[in-house]
């Protein structure tokens, strides 16, 4: 069984930060992520590392602003009406093109709403949040060991494209324990940056990092530039798993807690003798629009969408099939968890009575 | 096979530590395991519970909807999750603070004095650790000598004591 370790979400993806080299955390508590902070309070300090509480998730995102500016590895946690809290200096990172991991264990909403686990933040998280043209790369794990692994990649592909990454789990992923095995990175020699605000030494040119530029020309070529950038992001970073997705009739897709559940109602429709696949999207953006290609190679399909939301991601789902197939959607909201059975029986009102 | 076992009782009766005894004996055995508990203000003196899976296949949804066991503590959570437990399943009552019959014949059904039981014995507080041993011994989830080295091992070495204690009181519900 190899070195596993029983961990509840939370605590996991904090430990993993931490392994990936991250020093510097700051955040505010919120029901349900305030195991990340309290494990990062732990073991910050053991390990020289800075562990703050700000008093609040905007003063949280601009220390975030702060430290990634000058270099370092920088995470931030919160849930849902903590995010919203956040979004004007997400905003601001992004147009300094200043790297950093976000996390949001997403809960019920509109306003402060609940404390159970939701995908209601979807939109905000794919499609802006906040103002301008820019993108978060928005990682969605479903188990615990995946959020383990996607915390690393997080900081690599922030670092990598100099652009702020979100991790979007919900209250049950970052509650559940589960075992998972922490793999042996070495982070003591990651690339220098350059652009950083790390101190000239007295041997180069001043850095800036900054998100004013009044000449219009000067913000647009900024903007093309990072424009280029998400280009690469989206030809090198996709990722999804596909499961039977070729010969299937009918196409689940969903991603996070909401593709676990899928999972049991796809085995049960099996059993029942329907054909049905999943598409469980990792990379909320850049969106897997490829692994769509993949399943209508084969000609028409139905796709359903499963979301605890009213509907976020199959918008983009109609994107990626865009009148090649039917797509359908079943969701819970408010905190309520979706069944197997409640899909099941989607399932079976689509592919009719066996 | 797969184990779906809910924990329910009050805050403070250890049921999240008692599945998570459940899970971590699970995982030391190569099984796939999931321990999901409740959380937020419930956790803090209200209703407490958990939802753990053992199973040789992946765990797909951690929420139990049809518990193979159920193990209760308290008489609320009798009532909320009796009816949920599958034909044939088995039933863990605390009979020290649930005065009722389960109402359940299609169910197996273990009364044990369990909060009783520890207080006589000196650990108030390990009742939780009866109940898991007797859930233990009637699901044969794991064998004795498995259970005993997965408590070993989750009680840090430092607290010899504590670890002594929690093997007597398991054993105790193993025996019952």
């Amino acid at each position: 069984m190899g070195n596993k370790v029983l961990m509840k979400g939370n605590e996991a993806l904090a430990e993993a930060a931490i392994r990936a080299g991250c020093r510097h955390f700051f955040g505010y508590p919120i029901t349900p992520q305030t195991e990340v902070s309290a494990y990062m309070a732990k073991k910050m300090p053991k390990i020289g590392g800075t562990f703050l509480q700000a008093e609040s998730e905007v003063s949280a995102i601009n220390m975030v602003y702060g430290a990634g500016g000058a270099g370092v590895r920088v995470m931030t946690s919160s849930s849902s009406p903590g995010i919203s809290l956040k979004q004007e200096g997400i905003s601001y990172i992004a147009g300094a093109d200043v790297p950093c991991v976000i996390i949001n264990i997403v809960r019920g909403g509109p306003g402060l709403g609940g404390i159970q686990p939701a995908q209601s933040d979807y939109f905000q998280a794919t499609k802006g949040g906040g103002h301008g043209d820019y993108h978060l790369v928005v990682l969605a794990p479903s188990s615990i060991q995946e959020m383990v692994d996607l915390t690393a990649d997080a900081f690599d592909i922030g670092d990598k494209y100099r652009c702020p990454v979100m991790i979007m789990g919900d209250g049950m992923l970052g509650q559940m324990m589960e075992p998972v095995e922490f793999k042996d990175t070495d982070v003591s020699d990651l690339p220098e940056k350059e652009w950083a605000t790390s101190g000239t030494g007295m041997k180069r040119k001043k850095n800036i990092i900054n998100s004013l530029f009044i000449e219009a020309s000067e913000l647009e070529d900024l903007v093309l530039e990072r424009q280029q950038r998400y280009e690469q992001i989206e030809k090198n970073e996709v990722r999804y798993e596909a499961v039977d997705i070729e010969d299937a009739d009918i196409i689940l897709v969903a991603y996070g807690t909401t593709a676990r559940i899928a999972k049991t109602a796809m085995a049960k429709a099996k059993e029942q003798g329907y054909k049905v696949g999943i598409i469980r999207p990792i990379t909320l953006w850049p969106f897997p629009f490829e692994a769509f290609e993949k399943a209508l190679a084969g000609g028409k399909k139905t796709f359903l969408t499963v979301e605890m939301s009213m509907g976020q991601m199959v918008e983009d789902v109609r994107l990626a099939v865009n009148g090649r197939g039917d797509v359908h959607f079943f969701g819970r909201t408010g905190g309520v968890v979706p069944t197997p059975k409640e899909i099941l029986a989607k399932i079976v009102e689509l592919g009719g009575a066996k | 096979m797969t184990y779906e076992t809910i924990f329910a009782g009050f805050g403070g009766q250890g049921i999240l530590f008692a599945g998570k005894v459940i899970a971590y004996a699970g995982m030391l055995e190569g099984k796939n395991v999931s321990h999901l508990p409740s959380y937020g203000p419930e956790m803090r003196g209200g209703t407490a519970n958990c939802s753990v899976i053992v199973s040789d296949e992946d765990v797909a949804s951690p929420i139990i909807t049809e518990p193979t066991a159920l193990v209760v503590m308290n008489a609320p959570s009798l009532d909320k999750f009796e009816n949920a437990v599958v034909p044939g399943g088995k039933i863990f009552i605390d009979s020290a603070l649930i005065s009722r019959k389960c109402e359940r014949d299609d169910a197996d059904v273990f009364t044990i004095p369990a909060t009783q039981m520890a207080n006589d014995m000196g650990f108030p507080k390990l009742a939780n650790m009866i109940m898991v041993g007797k859930l233990i011994k009637e699901t044969e989830m794991f064998t004795w000598e498995q259970l005993e080295g997965a408590v070993t091992k989750l009680v840090p070495a430092a607290k010899a004591a504590m670890l002594e204690s929690n093997l007597k009181a398991l054993q105790a519900g193993y025996n019952y």
